[in-house]
């Protein structure tokens, strides 16, 4: 008893092959847009690398780029059979091949999920490199003379105006680190010494932020400098103040155009497993549809078409039975050789 | 004597026809590239409005929209010539408009050179714009609270990140306007008060810039205040800092930038000039060619195809002859003195009538 058997005839045949051969050029085209959804993924976290300490994952690119190019050949190939199934000389030889086909884009589908499951659950990683990467990122940031640090003032300021954020959590991080070099520092005044000594590492820390945190929707010029010192600014409150500097740290920033671009990215792929399934079961048909015509000399000729020979459960069964009998070939039939060594 | 003659076998007119309907093809592909690319300029010009004065420069690309737009009908009016051209029964419905196709697509072709021309020759216009623009963009940063000019720091604030420059011609510009409003002034305060009596307008001056004119590549966080006093900072001279804050005017950035937009653009519209001309030309080919089959009595004989149909000073006295025609036509003719008067004065009479 096939599983769900669907009659063809001569004019139903040729719509499937065409209307498969138009699906299956189209998958080829969503193959080209993983493809450079990989490729620009990939150039997006080398551009923020120097946030994330360099040591950023980049397995969802690289695979998004593999199963890209996968896409477009199995379907390719896909497309060619179609193209080919009408004509029974050129079908007769691609129809050894179609069972290891079908088997591949199986388990085509299988790493297409797997691509798409690993898109939703890195986002977690990339949290996690964010939140350190960043906190580095603004301790060097005043080792503008350290070789293979100097440009890590240049990003983080690019990187604050371009995401409107500040800080890693908040602007308060900067409070915390000295961020101006000793290079600018006079030591010889009293002030900077005072701040020097209050601390116990002996760095000199401010109550500002740099030039970078402000937001130029404020009405008000910017106020970096003691922020939290209320009788330093003529009418300001730092507690109610919130369009000077940026109030969102850079971490949540980040996190949210990255995180939302592997959202849609995991959304095209699962996408592309359903587009991927319809194309197989188009095929398993149009295959099953052309071997089963009474007579092969006449194209006008009834037949039928299914997606599995048997129903679900034998299919299964039959495929259990097989996958043991494999095993069985590789064990050694004891009672049969002991008989021989005797 | 024939400019330009060429001999044309069947072969080569379907040849031509074919050729030539691909060509045209193309030249409303690129009509479709020259109208998108007045909308980009003119896109861009648009976001950047409120930095300039007037619009003088908007011409460039009003015209590139309007050119494309008439060479994408122009060129699809040519496929279907071509697609007529080897049917007798359906070219010579063409043949009324084709004189006026020639005409209107050479206009084309020459109004894309004047726009190449023009983007040249306005330069010194939006320079113009863009001073008086961000002069008054500087004069009003600080009126966050005026209705109308409430964004004009954000507009400025952010163009001077984007474009990485600082005031009009350079960052001295902020040196000489208030730009911190009066109402983030403390008025009791001695500091505010010599300020504000130093000069004759009683504004609040400062060697001073805004935040944006800060440059992120400089190696030492933004110094803002006290720019020319040198003992105000450690280890900082005036005369030969050059990293601190963007060392270019916004005026010089953004000419730079609109200049490099449409010099960018002058090779690919020089193109579409070129495929134009080449389907004018070919065109021309075609219509003498089939025309001339047509005319003998097997069709499908050889026939000849050309630019014009006498030498170039013939086909200019011809032109000219007609011209005058024309002319004439209109003038009254001295002969005809009797009735053409008796005609008017009526007509006259029946004009000055219901006037009184």
């Amino acid at each position: 008893m096939p599983f769900m058997p669907v009659k063809f005839n001569s004019q139903k045949r040729v719509k499937l092959a065409q209307g498969l051969w138009l699906i299956y050029w189209l998958s080829v085209i969503v193959g080209i847009l993983i493809f450079s959804l990989g490729i620009f993924f990939k150039i997006e976290l080398r551009k923020r690398s120097e946030m994330m300490d360099n040591n950023e994952s980049h397995l969802v690119p690289n695979l998004l780029i593999l199963v890209g190019l996968l896409a477009c050949g199995i379907n390719a190939f896909g497309g060619k059979v179609c193209h080919d199934s009408l004509d029974p000389v050129k079908f007769a030889k691609w129809k050894p091949m179609l069972k290891p086909y079908l088997m591949i884009c199986c388990g085509f589908n299988g790493l297409l999920l797997l691509t798409g499951l690993l898109c939703f659950l890195m986002q977690f990683a990339v949290y996690l490199t964010l939140a350190e990467g960043l906190k580095n990122s603004i301790k060097f940031y005043k080792d503008t003379d350290t070789p293979g640090r100097c440009f890590m003032k240049r990003t983080l300021d690019m990187t604050q105006i371009e995401f409107r954020c500040c800080g890693n959590n908040n602007f308060r991080d900067w409070f915390e680190v000295q961020w101006i070099s000793n290079r600018y520092l006079d030591m010889s005044n009293d002030l900077v010494k005072d701040r020097v000594l209050s601390n116990v590492e002996q760095k000199y820390l401010m109550d500002s932020v740099p030039f970078s945190c402000c937001n130029p929707g404020s009405p008000r010029p910017c106020i970096q400098h003691h922020l939290t010192n209320n009788s330093a600014h003529y009418d300001y409150d730092h507690r109610i103040e919130e369009l000077n500097i940026w109030t969102r740290g850079c971490r949540e920033a980040l996190f949210a155009y990255f995180s939302s671009t592997m959202s849609s990215i995991g959304v095209l792929v699962l996408l592309t497993i359903i587009l991927e399934s319809a194309d197989m079961a188009g095929l398993k048909y149009l295959t099953t549809a052309l071997e089963t015509m009474e007579d092969p000399e006449n194209p006008e000729c009834e037949s039928e078409g299914w997606l599995l020979e048997k129903g679900v459960k034998e299919t299964l069964g039959d495929l259990l039975t097989n996958i043991k009998t494999l095993g069985k070939g590789n064990q050694v039939d004891e009672g049969g050789d002991a008989q021989e060594a005797t | 004597m024939m400019l330009l003659k060429m001999k044309f076998t069947q072969q080569r007119r379907v040849h031509l026809a074919q050729g030539l309907w691909l060509l045209s093809w193309l030249a409303v592909m690129c009509g479709t590239f020259v109208f998108c690319l007045g909308v980009y300029i003119k896109t861009e010009l648009l976001r950047r409005a409120e930095v300039m004065d007037n619009t003088e420069i908007h011409v460039v690309p009003n015209i590139l929209m309007l050119v494309g737009l008439a060479s994408i009908g122009t060129n699809w009016v040519a496929t279907r010539v071509c697609q007529d051209s080897l049917d007798a029964s359906r070219f010579p419905r063409w043949k009324a408009f084709l004189l006026a196709w020639f005409v209107v697509a050479t206009l084309l072709s020459f109004l894309l050179l004047a726009v190449v021309v023009l983007s040249y020759a306005l330069q010194g216009h939006l320079e113009e714009s863009l001073k008086v623009g961000l002069r008054n963009g500087i004069r009003f940063y600080k009126d966050t609270d005026v209705p109308g000019r409430c964004f004009q720091k954000e507009t400025i604030d952010r163009l001077q990140m984007e474009f990485q420059c600082c005031g009009n011609n350079n960052f001295r510009d902020w040196f000489e306007v208030q730009w911190v409003s009066n109402r983030y002034l403390d008025f009791t305060s001695k500091d505010v008060k010599d300020r504000i009596r130093s000069n004759v307008d009683g504004r609040y001056l400062l060697d001073g810039v805004p935040f944006s004119c800060c440059n992120p590549r400089s190696p030492r966080p933004c110094l803002q205040n006290q720019l020319t006093d040198n003992s105000a900072h450690h280890s900082y001279d005036y005369q030969s800092e050059e990293l601190n804050l963007h060392n270019r005017g916004c005026r010089q950035a953004l000419t730079d930038y609109y200049m490099g937009l449409m010099n960018s653009t002058g090779p690919g519209v020089l193109s579409v000039i070129l495929i134009q001309m080449s389907v004018v030309l070919s065109l021309r080919y075609l219509q003498t060619a089939v025309e001339g089959a047509m005319a003998l009595e097997d069709p499908a004989e050889d026939s000849e195809g050309y630019i014009l149909e006498q030498g170039l000073k013939e086909t200019f006295e011809d032109l000219k002859a007609k011209v005058l025609i024309l002319l004439k036509f209109g003038q009254v003719n001295p002969g005809d003195t009797q009735e053409p008067s008796e005609a008017a004065d009526p007509e006259k009479a029946a004009s000055t009538t219901p006037a009184s």
